[in-house]
C-alpha cells in the first residue's frame, strides 16, 4: 500500500513541474468524465478550454475572474508560507464587500470623488477584521485556524443574508434579497470599451509586484518561511510566533476583502447574495498551484479563471451544471498534492 | 413554555443525529492518526447518492441510508489513496474532497432538485413513549435516531474494550511501534477512514432522505465542518462526542422555536448561532493545552512512511 520511499534530496524538478503533471492528469481524468457522460471528449475539451479563449470578450472576462483569485492568492501564499492556513478567505471577502458597499450605500448620491478610494479602504479594514479574530482565537486561546476561519466564513454568509433582507434591503428591488445597484461614481471606472474589465485591476497588479518584492528582499517574509519550515530554528532564532500568526491573517483577509470590494464594485454593482462563485476556496488552489510564489500564481490564477469560464461555457453549450468548476478544482487539488508527494519521495522499488 | 419543551427536545435529537453520525465517524479516523477534512464532501456525496438511490429504488431511507455509506467510504477512498499511500499532505487532501463532494453533488443532484420522498414516520416504543416528557423526547424517534445511539455504544464499546480498539490506538499514537511488531499501519488507517467515509455518507443521506427529505444543492450547511470541530471539542472521546451533539441539535434546532419563545432576533443570527457555538467551544477547549495534548493522537496528521 505504501507506493513510496524518501528520496536523499528533494527533487527540484519535481518542484516545478508538479502543477504541470496535476494539470494533464486533471485534463486527461476531465475527458474520461466527458466521455462517460457520453460527449465527445475532444469536443468537450474545446468548449471547456478553447473556446472562451476564441474572442477578445472572452479574454476580458479571464481577466474579470483572475483578478480576484490572484489578490486572493497572493495573500494567503504569506500564510502557507509559514503554514497558517487560512481556508476562510470567503468569508473575509464577504466582510470586505459588505464594508466596502456599506461605504458606497452610505455615500450614495455623492459626487465626490473619494467614493471609490474611501470603499477600497473600507473593504481592506473589512476583510482584515476578519481575519484578525482568528489570529486574535489562536494567539491568545490556541484554537485552529482552520476550523475557525472556515466557521467565520458561514457566520459572513449569515451576515451578508442579514443585511441584503433588512436594513440593507433596495425598497424597490421587489423584495429581492439585494441592495441598491451603485451609482457611477461608486463603480471602478471601465477600462476597456464593451467588456468589463474595469480599474480594480491595478489593486492586483500592485498586490504581485509588492507580494514579489516582499518575498523576495524582506526579512519579515524570510522569518515567515522559517518559522513554517523549522519552527524550532525559528524559536531560538527568536522569531515571534505570535507575530508571524497575526501577519499572515490580517494580510490574507486584508487581500480577500480587497477582491470583495472589487467584486461588488466591478461585475456584480450591487451587494447582493451571489458576489462570489467561492473565489476565496479557489484561491486556495490556486496559491499551491502558483508554488506559492507572485509570479507563479499569476499562471495559476488565469488557469483557474479558464476553469471557472469553462465551467459557463460548459453550461450554455453542454447543457451541464456549472458545478463541474468544483469537480475539476478538486481533482486538480487533489492530482497536485499527490504530485507534490514526489518532490521529496519517489516511488518505492521493490526490495 | 411546557409546550415548546417537549417539540425542542425531541427536534434536537433528530438534529443531532447527522452529527453523531458523522462525529463518531472522524474520530475513528483520527484515532488512527489521521485527520480528513473532508467531512463535509463525503457528507454531501453520502446525501446525493442516498436521495437518488431511495428516490430511484422507491424504498426511502431504507436503501438510501446504505447507499449514502457506500458512497461515503467510496469518496473516502480517494482521500486514503492520496493521504496514505502517497502520504500526501492530509488537511489539503481533505479540503480538495470537501471542493470535489461539493461539486459532484451539485453535479448529480441536478438531476433531483424537484424530487421529495416520503421521508420516516417515528417509531413509538410500547410503554415507554408514555412516560411524560421522556416518552415523547426519547422514545417516539425515527429509527435512524436509535440506530445512532447504537453506532455511539458500539464504536465506544469497540475502543475501550476490544483488540481493534487497542489497535487504532497502537496505530494513532505511536506508528512506528506498531509497524515494527508487524502490524499493517496503513491497512489499519484505511480501515479507519473507509470507517469515517462511511459515516459521513450516513449522516448526509440522513439529512436528504430523512430530517428534510430533498434534495438542495449543500445541504450539509457547515455541518461537516461542525462534526471535525465536535472531535476536537470531545477531546477525542466518544462520550463527550455525543454531548457535544446533543448541544448543537439545541443550538439548531433553536432557530425554529425562537419566535414561540418570544425571542425577537433576526432569523439570519440566529442560524449564525451554530458557528458562532462552534467556535465558542473550540476557544474553551483550546485554551487547556494540557488537556488537548493529553488526549491528542500523537501522530495525528503526520504521514507514515516505514
Amino acid at each position: 500500500m505504501h507506493l513510496l520511499e524518501p528520496r536523499a534530496q528533494p527533487s527540484q524538478l519535481m518542484r516545478w513541474t508538479a502543477p504541470l503533471i496535476a494539470i494533464g492528469a486533471t485534463l486527461l481524468t476531465g475527458s474520461l468524465l466527458f466521455w462517460a457522460l457520453d460527449k465527445s471528449p475532444l469536443a468537450s475539451f474545446y468548449v471547456f478550454f478553447i473556446e472562451p479563449l476564441t474572442s477578445s470578450y472572452g479574454w476580458s472576462e479571464l481577466l474579470i475572474k483572475a483578478c480576484p483569485l490572484i489578490l486572493i492568492a497572493q495573500g494567503l501564499a504569506i500564510g502557507f508560507k509559514a503554514r497558517i492556513y487560512n481556508i476562510g478567505a470567503e468569508g473575509q471577502l464577504i466582510v470586505g464587500a459588505l464594508f466596502g458597499g456599506g461605504v458606497a450605500i452610505w455615500l450614495e448620491g455623492s459626487d465626490s470623488g473619494w467614493v471609490i478610494p474611501a470603499m477600497v479602504v473600507a473593504g481592506a479594514i473589512g476583510g482584515a477584521l476578519w481575519g484578525a479574530i482568528p489570529a486574535l482565537l489562536k494567539t491568545r486561546f490556541n484554537a485552529e485556524e482552520t476550523l475557525t476561519t472556515l466557521m467565520l466564513t458561514y457566520v459572513a454568509i449569515h451576515l451578508l443574508s442579514y443585511m441584503v433582507n433588512g436594513p440593507w434591503r433596495d425598497p424597490e428591488g421587489m423584495n429581492f434579497p439585494q441592495s441598491i445597484m451603485f451609482s457611477d461614481n461608486a463603480l471602478f471606472g471601465l477600462l476597456i470599451e464593451g467588456s468589463r474589465v474595469n480599474t480594480s485591476i491595478f489593486i492586483t497588479i500592485f498586490a504581485v509586484l509588492a507580494f514579489w518584492l516582499f518575498n523576495a528582499r524582506s526579512f519579515l517574509a524570510y522569518t515567515l518561511e522559517v518559522g513554517g519550515q523549522a519552527p524550532a530554528a525559528s524559536r531560538y532564532a527568536g522569531f515571534s510566533a505570535k507575530r508571524t500568526v497575526w501577519f499572515s491573517l490580517v494580510i490574507s483577509g486584508l487581500t480577500a476583502g480587497l477582491a470583495g470590494v472589487g467584486e461588488v464594485a466591478g461585475p456584480v454593482g450591487q451587494l447582493n447574495l451571489n458576489i462570489s462563485p467561492g473565489y476565496g476556496f479557489a484561491a486556495i488552489i490556486v496559491a499551491y498551484l502558483g508554488r506559492l510564489h507572485a509570479l507563479g500564481i499569476v499562471l495559476a490564477g488565469c488557469l483557474m479563471a479558464l476553469i471557472y469560464l469553462g465551467g459557463e461555457a460548459a453550461q450554455v453549450s453542454l447543457q451541464m451544471p456549472s458545478a463541474i468548476t468544483g469537480i475539476f478544482q478538486g481533482m486538480l487539488l487533489f492530482f497536485l498534492l499527490g504530485a507534490d508527494a514526489f518532490i521529496d519521495n519517489r516511488l518505492r522499488r521493490p526490495a | 413554555m411546557i409546550d415548546h419543551l417537549i417539540p425542542i427536545l425531541a427536534g434536537t435529537l433528530a438534529a443531532a443525529t447527522p452529527l453523531i453520525f458523522a462525529g463518531l465517524g472522524e474520530l475513528v479516523a483520527e484515532r488512527s492518526g489521521v485527520i480528513n477534512l473532508g467531512v463535509e464532501g463525503m457528507m454531501l456525496i453520502g446525501a446525493i447518492a442516498g436521495f437518488a438511490f431511495a428516490a430511484e429504488t422507491g424504498y426511502g431511507a431504507v436503501t438510501g441510508l446504505p447507499a449514502g455509506a457506500l458512497a461515503g467510504a467510496a469518496a473516502a477512498m480517494i482521500f486514503a489513496f492520496f493521504a496514505l499511500s502517497l502520504s500526501a499532505n492530509q488537511a489539503a487532501c481533505g479540503l480538495a474532497l470537501t471542493i470535489f463532494g461539493i461539486g459532484l453533488s451539485a453535479f448529480i443532484g441536478q438531476h433531483y432538485v424537484s424530487y421529495s420522498l416520503p421521508g420516516l414516520q417515528p417509531i413509538s416504543i410500547p410503554l415507554l413513549s408514555d412516560i411524560p416528557l421522556l416518552g415523547p423526547v426519547l422514545f417516539r424517534q425515527d429509527w435512524v435516531v436509535y440506530l445512532s445511539l447504537i453506532a455511539f455504544a458500539l464504536v465506544t464499546w469497540t475502543l475501550a474494550k476490544t483488540r481493534l480498539g487497542l489497535l487504532l490506538k497502537a496505530v494513532g499514537e505511536s506508528p512506528e511501534a506498531a509497524h515494527a511488531i508487524g502490524y499493517p499501519v496503513l491497512g489499519i488507517r484505511y480501515g479507519a477512514v473507509a470507517f469515517g467515509g462511511a459515516m459521513a455518507g450516513i449522516a448526509g443521506a440522513y439529512l436528504s432522505t430523512v430530517y428534510t427529505p430533498l434534495w438542495v444543492q449543500n445541504m450539509s450547511a457547515g455541518r461537516g465542518w461542525i462534526a471535525v470541530a465536535l472531535v476536537v471539542f470531545a477531546t477525542w472521546k466518544p462520550t463527550r462526542l455525543l454531548l457535544g451533539a446533543y448541544l448543537f441539535g439545541a443550538v439548531t434546532i433553536l432557530q425554529f422555536h425562537a419566535q414561540g419563545l418570544g425571542i425577537d432576533v433576526p432569523v439570519q443570527f440566529l442560524a449564525a448561532l451554530p458557528y458562532v457555538a462552534t467556535i465558542v467551544v473550540l476557544v474553551v477547549i483550546s485554551r487547556d493545552r494540557k488537556l488537548l495534548q493529553l488526549n491528542l493522537p500523537a501522530s495525528l496528521g503526520k504521514p507514515f512512511l516505514p
